[in-house]
């Protein structure tokens, strides 16, 4: 990577741009304040909390050093079911399983129910390229397809829009997707969810195919669990004949008895509630094999690496993948809040973005180089994180990695010069006496590429003359 | 190689530590229950949580379940009512509706036309405000207490209320397909505040039964 700015590029330049932008700051301030007080409400009401939090990092970190085992396992399980379970390396591969399984029912037409690891690969787009229209049912899902935007929170993805930008985005952008707004749409919250009620349900009525995520896979039983509030998972998951889960190969849990764990954890962190609206469990297509009726008749799961092995084998950097997408930890973040989920360049914004993506993606591309500095290490993601990701210490850790791919040439060359002034005392004492003389000459701000360090600081004072020469003058 | 067998080796080449650290069982010492065993306690319990999340919650003794079913759904002006298999016909006995009874054939379309469900429950989690529903009988399929905008859920005390969700997963047979249900459906979506009312029911009335 070189040629790049070690620590500058993408992020300070996306966020630079954000900081300016003063409507989205007063939304973002205002919805993660809102969801920030009463998660801690809701967390105070457990006294076990903290077991509750180790447990779930045991979990997960077993499950992960067993991946394989509870992989298959989950397979076996599945398909006993009547699933059918398919494996993607990639997102290329993930898309391609799925559009092929689309257009093996004939269908042109699939509904959404809100998936981070569909966003990861783009799905709605690939399916685009395939003549196949992929509807958002998720509330802030398609406030963000209407208008054309991109998701900025995990768990809302409209964080960005107010009401009466969203009222706009209804208004003006519904009936070329379907049923119109209604003329008097106004921006009260409820009627916007009125509106999209309406909106949606001739496409739930009407669609044949459904494509999820799922929030936790239980390898013993096969079982699938989608966690949500609105009832669009329940259509999506419920209605259609043919349903295609795509999920990521982390979310795997071993046991039925796991779920106590991380549905007293998942609620609480992410929409601050006690137990979310709806949580669906399923496994595979039922009892009766899809024959009563109840559910699809046809059930898919693509499980998804997609970079998930290349985290796994770092070890500092592995605990990412017990993430369990509540995005608690994008709430506190001071830096999220201030700068915004755009300016992260992935799907994965706030501090588990900055840790995940470098990850998934690798880092050799200026945004991803950039991510693990986009922190300021205050560790209040790792205070609030359900599994206890030492978020900091993986920043930290990424540091390094990019450090160790090059770092800045400016860098290098003024870590090498200290180097030789070390190592040579003489050398050392004439530059500090030269640079105690020319003192009225040193600039407030340093010009070039240093210009950008300086802009929030100023650069230290050098002393009139160096501390060895002071002692030798008065002690010697 | 196919992608099962590339991904399943790269996982194992992750995790190849050749001085693995042994492992320690995970730690359970979490709470089995934060409620004390009162079934009495537990029922307001049920009844406060559920509420707090917009339910309207009624009580009534399994004598004045059919007068009270019968109530709820003149009140709200119900004239039809879907019906899942296995639904103690005495429950809708006083009411003065049309009952559609579901045989496995009701589609979505005609559920959409249909004023209110009326299902039972397979368990209630009282510090949550949870209840489950696992197609069982009373419950029928999932898009029965999906597609209707009122949904009147009757709870069966103290059988059927638990006091926690480790005390409820073992209640539960994963094989079958199952909905929780905490308050109608709502959302969060614009500007992280609770809106109640998208796609499942908009209004959700339980019915908690005692004796």
């Amino acid at each position: 990577m070189t040629g790049t700015f070690l620590g500058m590029p993408a992020f300070p330049q996306a966020a630079a741009a954000a900081l300016r932008d003063g409507r989205l700051r007063a939304n973002l301030r205002h919805a993660t304040h809102t969801i920030r007080d009463k998660r801690a409400r809701a967390v105070a009401e457990l006294d076990d909390w903290a077991e509750l939090r180790a447990a779930g990092k045991a979990i997960k970190d077993h499950t992960l050093r067993h991946l394989d085992r509870y992989l298959v396992q989950l397979e076996e399980a599945v398909a006993a079911a009547g699933g059918a379970v398919h494996w993607a390396a990639d997102a290329e591969e993930a898309n391609r399983i799925v559009a092929d399984l689309v257009h093996a029912t004939g269908e042109t037409e699939v509904v959404k129910v809100k998936s981070m690891a569909t966003q990861e690969i783009g799905l709605n787009e690939a399916l685009a390229a395939e003549g196949i229209t992929a509807y958002e049912t998720d509330l802030a899902e398609l406030i963000v397809q209407l208008g054309d935007d991109r998701p900025s929170h995990i768990l809302v993805p409209a964080i960005h829009r107010n009401r009466a930008e969203i009222r706009e985005i209804f208004a003006e952008r519904m009936a070329a997707w379907g049923r119109p707004a209604p003329a008097d749409l106004t921006d009260s919250p409820a009627e916007l969810a009125e509106a999209a009620r309406l909106h949606l349900r001739e496409k739930f009525l009407r669609a044949r195919v459904a494509v999820s995520g799922a929030n936790f896979m239980v390898a013993e039983t096969g079982t699938l669990v989608v966690v949500e509030s609105e009832g669009n998972g329940r259509m999506c998951l419920t209605l259609p004949r043919t349903l295609i889960s795509v999920v990521g190969i982390e979310k795997v849990v071993p046991t039925w008895r796991d779920l106590e764990v991380f549905l007293q954890l998942l609620p609480r962190s992410s929409t601050a509630e006690r137990m979310n609206p709806y949580t669906s469990l399923w496994t595979g297509l039922g009892p009766s094999k899809g024959a009563d009726g109840d559910g699809p008749s046809a059930f898919h799961l693509v499980l998804l690496d997609n970079g998930r092995t290349a985290a796994l084998a770092d070890q500092v950097g592995r605990q990412a993948l017990r993430c369990i997408r509540c995005s608690a930890c994008l709430n506190v973040c001071p830096v999220y809040e201030r700068a915004g989920g755009h300016a992260y360049g992935s799907v994965y914004p706030g501090p588990i973005g900055a840790i995940l993506t470098p990850q998934l993606r690798g880092i050799t591309s200026p945004v991803d180089a950039s991510l693990p500095y986009a922190s300021s290490l205050c560790g209040a993601c790792y205070e609030v994180c359900p599994v206890a990701i030492d978020i900091p210490e993986v920043l930290v850790h990424l540091r390094e990695r990019v450090a160790e791919q090059g770092g800045h040439p400016l860098e290098r060359a003024a870590i090498a010069a200290a180097g030789y002034l070390f190592d040579h005392p003489a050398a050392l004492a004439a530059a500090e006496r030269l640079a105690g003389r020319t003192r009225a000459l040193h600039p407030r701000r340093l010009p070039g590429p240093g210009r950008a360090w300086t802009d929030t600081r100023d650069l230290p004072q050098v002393p009139a003359e160096p501390f060895r020469d002071w002692w030798r003058r008065n002690r010697s | 190689m196919t992608s099962r067998e590339s991904i399943l080796a790269r996982i194992r080449a992750a995790l190849a530590d050749p001085a693995p650290a042994p492992e320690q069982p995970i730690p359970r010492d979490y709470l089995r229950t934060h409620s004390p065993d009162d079934p009495a306690a537990l029922l307001d319990l049920l009844h406060h949580n559920l509420a707090d999340y917009r339910a309207r919650v009624h009580r009534c003794t399994e004598a004045e379940l059919p007068g009270a079913l019968a109530g709820l759904l003149a009140e709200r002006g119900s004239r039809t009512v879907a019906v899942p298999p296995g639904l103690p016909p005495a429950w809708l006995g006083a009411a003065a509706v049309t009952a559609v009874p579901d045989d496995g054939t009701l589609t979505a379309a005609r559920l959409d036309t249909v004023d209110s469900v009326v299902t039972g429950c397979a368990l209630a989690i009282a510090e949550t405000g949870t209840i489950m529903l696992d197609g069982g009988p009373g419950q029928g399929r999932r898009l029965l207490s999906l597609v209707p905008d009122h949904h009147l859920c009757v709870v069966r005390a103290p059988g059927q209320v638990v006091a926690s969700v480790p005390l409820a997963l073992p209640r539960l047979d994963p094989a079958r397909p199952q909905t929780w249900i905490s308050g109608p459906s709502a959302t969060s979506d614009i500007e992280l505040d609770r809106v109640e009312g998208v796609h499942g029911p908009r209004t959700l009335e339980v019915l908690l039964v005692e004796g």
